[in-house]
């Protein structure tokens, strides 16, 4: 069945206690009312720590680039500048709100709302741990696909609504962008479903382990390839560098956001960091081993789920550091360039990890490669041990 | 049963709220702070300086739609092998790997039978058309 949030603290006592005593106290069956709770402020927490790693993401950005370009970056809010995602919030409230004449009204405010929803919902598979995740749908991965793909039509919308030349075509470039690269992204996914055998996060979690060895990206040649397709691919999905086409400041000015002020580009910013957020996360539960650690150290306590949560942000924000770090090295894709990589290159190579997976799991049931040597291993030492 | 069924997908309509309950919050409380003065030239499209020509929504280039039209094929394909693979590995298990395999490689082979197909025709090149009717220019002369 499903794990959530909720039949994670049902298996302490005290929680369990409450839900009695509410029961009793009102004289009905108040789980409904306390599973919502519990549900809410989880949601609310998860909400509020995001949008924080967001803002964070956005002076990361600001500061790694500073440092590969041997400048100093923001240093003026708090220490280090660290409140700078602040004191940019505050600016950006008080900006007047410039809607175009000509613009659909409707549409300006229905775009941003649209990123934003499509990255919180997603937000709610992201397995931080195995007790403290949101929720284990058992639909996972395709749910996180679905959802995520409102951030392509929030884009598109924005491109559109505008009725500006320059957004509209970082509008088109952005869907078109997106819905392409959402093919390899959805096979090497595939791969890993197959060795996993189900479609739920903490299933492909659990079927890792917490060393290296036993990463899906260590598995087999194919998914170590597999990962790297993963991963060019959500970097085009969150328009990073080199694939930021759509908001292409050398060339269409700024994209499909062109048109939009104060808070209304402030959420389309902050829906960008916490997507590269929600993609890091996924590509760590995916093929990383996820939340799982070494030896299953702490077990089901609340000190195991910190560790393995302590797990997973490592190797997230590893990732998150990893693109800021190519958006600072790479030069920017061409339009046709862009097309020609994902439709010849990454589309074929995915289709031929899929294959090679399947055929992988069909002939040598499953096991990974250090499974294989070892077994090699263990029997080469026996049979050389009667001589 | 069913209620704590559907009681999973609770955060997922409780992240849409939020989703929505910033941006609109957010607008209204900074209509409190902002300031408010429209004049026609802000509310113009923004075109480095020059006046705008005509709407923006006009006809459009139509690689985009093929572009679009293949995601389509691809995407409903691989959504209909999400199934196959969430079960792939119970069947080999249960000795009925053979079978899951067929019917893997058959949709899979489809795939590619589509993308040699897309290949050839020239749909996946951005510069196509172009391209095409240079080389017929180039065989007239």
């Amino acid at each position: 069945m499903n794990n959530t949030i909720v039949s994670y603290l049902l298996d302490f006592e005290i929680v369990r206690n409450m839900f009695d005593f509410v029961s009793t106290k009102f004289g009905l069956n108040a789980s409904g009312i306390l599973t919502f709770f519990i549900f809410f402020i989880a949601a609310f927490i998860v909400v509020n720590v995001m949008a924080v790693i967001g803002g964070l993401g956005t002076y990361a950005e600001r500061k790694i680039s500073a440092d590969m370009q041997m400048r100093i970056g923001p240093n003026r809010v708090g220490p280090f500048g660290i409140l700078q995602f602040l004191a940019d919030g505050v600016k950006m409230i008080m900006k007047e709100d410039i809607v175009p004449a000509k613009a659909d009204r409707a549409l300006f405010f229905v775009a941003p709302t649209l990123c934003l929803m499509g990255v919180f919902a997603s937000l709610a598979v992201i397995p931080f741990s195995k007790g403290l995740t949101l929720t284990h749908l058992n639909v996972g991965v395709v749910y996180l696909l679905g959802v995520s793909s409102l951030v392509g039509i929030g884009i598109f919308l924005g491109g559109y609504s505008s009725n500006s030349k320059w957004s509209m075509l970082g509008g088109m470039r952005g869907a078109s962008q997106i819905i392409s690269y959402e093919i390899p992204v959805t096979l090497s996914m595939l791969a890993v479903v197959v060795l996993a055998g189900g479609l739920s996060f903490d299933k492909l979690v659990d079927a890792q382990t917490g060393w290296p060895t036993g990463w899906f990206i260590f598995h087999n040649p194919f998914t170590f390839i597999g990962f790297f397709v993963f991963f060019v691919g959500v970097l085009a999905e969150t328009n990073r560098a080199p694939f930021d086409l759509p908001e292409a400041e050398s060339e269409l000015v700024s994209g499909y956001h062109t048109e939009f002020t104060g808070m209304r580009f402030a959420f389309f910013a902050l829906a960008e960091y916490v997507e590269v957020f929600v993609v890091c996360g996924a590509a760590s539960a995916l093929f990383l081993g996820g939340y799982k650690v070494p030896m299953d150290l702490g077990g089901e306590s609340i000190l195991g789920q910190i560790l393995q949560m302590g797990s997973f942000l490592t190797k997230t924000f590893l990732l998150y550091y990893v693109v800021i770090w190519i958006r600072w090295t790479l030069p920017r894709l061409r339009v046709d360039q862009l097309m020609v990589v994902c439709w010849k290159y990454l589309t074929p190579i995915a289709l031929f990890n899929l294959v090679g997976c399947a055929l992988w799991v069909y002939f040598l049931n499953g096991k990974s490669f250090y499974e294989l040597v070892m077994n090699m291993a263990v029997t080469s030492i026996h049979s050389g041990g009667g001589h | 049963m069913s209620s704590t069924g559907l009681n999973v997908y609770m955060p997922v309509v409780m992240l849409f709220a939020f989703g929505f309950i910033a941006v609109a919050g957010a607008l209204l409380v900074g209509k409190l702070v902002r300031p408010h003065h429209p004049t026609k030239l802000k509310e113009t499209a923004y075109e480095c300086g020059e006046e705008p020509v005509g709407s923006a929504w006009s006809q459009f280039n139509i690689r985009f739609y093929v572009v679009g039209l293949i995601f389509i094929i691809f995407d409903v394909e691989s959504a209909l092998m999400f199934p196959v693979a969430a079960v792939f590995k119970q069947f080999n298990e249960i000795g009925m790997g053979s079978i899951a395999l067929c019917s893997f490689l058959v949709f899979i082979g489809i795939l590619v039978v589509g993308i040699v197909y897309c290949w050839k025709k020239g749909d996946l090149d951005w510069v196509k058309s172009y391209q095409h009717s240079a080389a017929r220019r180039t065989i007239k002369e």
